[in-house]
């Protein structure tokens, strides 16, 4: 299986009492909290983060896109990709994603992501997310009944302009672009992979199946609340006639490993909560602009949350409550405990939910740097080794990038730090 | 409180229901932001004293479509077509809130299409001294007391009535506001201040004193931009949806200012 070290880049310093006294962390969050001295360290760390977890081995190292977010600190994640690039010499460089409908023209995509593999030498997995509500209607404004359709028509517009072999002319219902041929092209042949970060909802899992490509589901909930997601992938994947080839599909998952499970409980106690305490605090005015949702998936809900709103119409606002590192372990969204703890969980994690790309959040909350370090690097020398080999004796993993031969990758003059 | 008559019309190939009900000349309807699921009160009450008609928006109960509809001119084209097809084309013409909007754009666009013009509470103005409200910003059940001075009588709005299945009427809603947004994402301006001037005909612009949604100062902003001869009425203590808060005072301030059965001989008969 491949094992990916994926970087939200939190913000580490939202004050104690943030959601009590600030409410949002997402779309309306006090730009006052923002301090860029703090900001210029904390991207050099990191950056440091991910350059390291690709030397110590990780398959890939991932990246992706958030705007006016406290615990996402990348409203460009092709700027990040890019460094990433030139200071790491073989792990695949996974940017979950770019959200299409926020590029205007999308042939930006294309032209970045083109740039990118070429930069890495054919490393780079393309992300496509629609994006969450907070990042793309109401940070960009995009209309949430028209995000889809500007989505798949983008999607359609980029894949064409990476196949083509010739310049031409895309007459769109949004986009019209009398003259795309996009300069570079990737190296990666007829494009990098295509992996889509997804919600859970019914049309994702076809179109991912009908286009072949990756399907991720990156929860902050762990593997107990992924599960019934999953398994509605994978029913989906034997309705529609696929192979159940684990490499299809990705998940998130925040682990915390140490000498001992007790050493875990004490040293992640305080990122975790800060992260489901802090982070996690989205105003649900930003979460449900009308439109986004679909129709179908409307109708798969059992409750009418109508209904339930209009009976707690009256009634007090629930506080939003931060949970406890033992409700956080307990509930799954964190996995903790000594390397063979970790690796066992996670091999029922990948086995259970069927899933080979699996996505690793070693850094999450507050973790400082020494601490963010001694995760990855104790997770690679003795949870790594465990979990690699795992599914590679019956799938091939087609959704992995295809790099030139190393001999023919560039070398950096000053030599990649890695 | 009976039944309108009802009909179905096609806008982009889209069902569009018609209601129509009472006698006289004819009095057109356009619906407030989460529409109409039912015949209302504020419907009934005109109805005695003018014909009224009432074609759905696409998109809001009753109506399809608005997923055809992509830019303003889609949404302007589709309310002539939506007028015409009604049979309404040069009547009276009363829009409400997101109604309102469409009403004032299509009147710009196209003079003839209402003999005179009542907004009430019409998105499509922004001034950033006094914003407007997004009403697509909200938890759910804060929406209600936005919308209205009593905040159960839009609550009812989302609920179904008896048989009516839960999950289809949070879909029927949720597709209105939808809807709306389509038109208007992000809430703030459509460009509407630069065609006001071309509504020329004599416009009524009617508030509820307590609109959170859109402040009843944008009754003078529109006002000011307008060629014609406008009148401003203010619905004492009414919300947003004055439809719902204050029926039989809207009701009033409209007739009013239209007239009521202008045309209908047994009503001149009895006068």
């Amino acid at each position: 299986m491949k094992l990916l070290w994926f970087h939200l880049m939190p913000y580490t310093d939202l004050p104690e009492d943030f959601a009590a006294r600030y409410g949002s962390v997402w779309v309306d969050i006090d730009p006052r909290l923002f301090d860029p001295r703090r900001g210029h360290q904390l991207y050099n760390e990191f950056m440091d983060e991910l350059e390291h977890a690709a030397e110590v081995g990780f398959d890939g190292i991932c990246v992706n896109e958030h705007h006016s977010n406290g615990y996402g600190l990348m409203p460009s994640p092709n700027l990040i990709a890019s460094a990433l690039c030139r200071r790491t010499r073989d792990a695949a460089i996974v940017v979950m994603g770019n959200s299409l409908a926020l590029y205007n023209p999308p042939t930006r995509v294309a032209e970045e992501f083109a740039m990118l593999d070429c930069i890495s030498g054919g490393r780079l997995v393309a992300g496509f997310p629609v994006g969450t509500p907070m990042d793309t209607c109401y940070a960009y404004g995009q209309n949430p009944s028209l995000l889809r359709a500007r989505y798949h028509e983008a999607h359609d517009l980029i894949v064409q302009a990476w196949k083509a072999e010739a310049p031409f002319t895309f007459h769109g219902r949004f986009n019209k672009q009398r003259y795309v041929n996009v300069w570079p092209r990737p190296i990666q042949k007829p494009h990098p992979p295509i992996w889509i970060p997804g919600g859970g909802s019914v049309e994702t899992w076809q179109w991912c199946a009908r286009e072949d490509y990756v399907y991720a589901y990156l929860s902050y909930f762990g593997y107990q609340a992924g599960r019934a997601v999953m398994r509605g992938f994978w029913d989906e994947m034997d309705r529609l006639g696929k192979d159940r080839n684990p490499y299809r599909a990705g998940f998130l998952q925040f682990v915390g490993v140490a000498e001992s499970r007790d050493a875990a409980m004490r040293i992640y106690r305080e990122p975790a909560e800060y992260f489901y305490g802090r982070c996690l605090a989205v105003d649900a005015r930003f979460a449900a602009p009308p439109g986004y949702t679909t129709e179908a998936t409307i109708r798969s809900k059992v409750t009418s949350q109508l209904a339930q709103a209009a009976r707690k119409a009256d009634e007090a606002k629930r506080a939003f409550s931060a949970p406890t590192f033992e409700e956080i372990v307990a509930k799954g969204y964190v996995v903790v405990g000594s390397p063979d703890e970790v690796a066992d969980q996670l091999r029922t994690v990948a086995t259970e939910l069927n899933v080979g790309q699996l996505m690793l959040l070693l850094q999450f909350g507050n973790m400082r740097r020494d601490a963010t370090l001694y995760n990855t690097e104790l997770f690679a020398k003795r949870v790594l080794p465990q979990l690699r080999d795992l599914f590679d004796d019956r799938w091939e993993n087609r959704w992995w990038p295809k790099p030139l031969p190393r001999e023919e990758r560039a070398v950096p003059l000053r030599g990649p730090a890695q | 409180m009976s039944a309108p008559a009802e009909r179905t019309i096609r806008v982009n190939g889209a069902p569009c229901r018609v209601w129509e009900k009472g006698r006289g000349e004819p009095l057109a309807i356009l619906a407030p932001f989460g529409g109409w699921p039912r015949w209302t009160p504020f419907l009934e009450s005109l109805a005695t004293r003018r014909r009224v008609v009432v074609p759905s928006i696409p998109g809001f109960p009753g109506g399809l479509g608005h997923d055809r509809l992509d830019d303003l001119p889609d949404w302007i084209a589709a309310t002539l077509d939506l007028l015409e097809g009604a049979g309404v084309a040069g009547a009276d013409l009363v829009g409400l809130s997101v109604g309102g909007t469409l009403a004032a754009e299509a009147a710009a666009f196209s003079p003839g299409i209402a003999r005179r013009l009542v907004l009430v509470a019409p998105f499509g103005l922004y001034d950033a001294a006094e914003p407007t409200a997004d009403p697509w910003a909200q938890r759910l059940e804060d929406l209600p007391a936005l919308m209205c001075s009593e905040p159960g009588r839009f609550a009812a709005e989302l609920l179904p009535t008896s048989g009516e299945d839960a999950v289809e009427r949070q879909v029927l809603v949720l597709r209105a506001f939808e809807a709306a947004a389509r038109l208007l994402w992000p809430n703030v301006e459509l460009g509407l201040h630069k065609r006001l001037h071309r509504i020329r005909q004599p416009v009524l612009l009617v508030w509820g004193s307590g609109d959170r949604v859109v402040p009843p100062t944008y009754a003078k902003r529109f006002a000011a931009g307008m060629a014609g001869p406008t009148e401003l009425r203010e619905v004492a203590g009414a919300g947003h949806r004055v439809d719902l808060d204050a029926p039989e005072a809207l009701a009033e301030a409209i007739l009013a200012f239209v007239g009521s059965g202008i045309a209908d001989p047994d009503r001149r008969a009895e006068a």
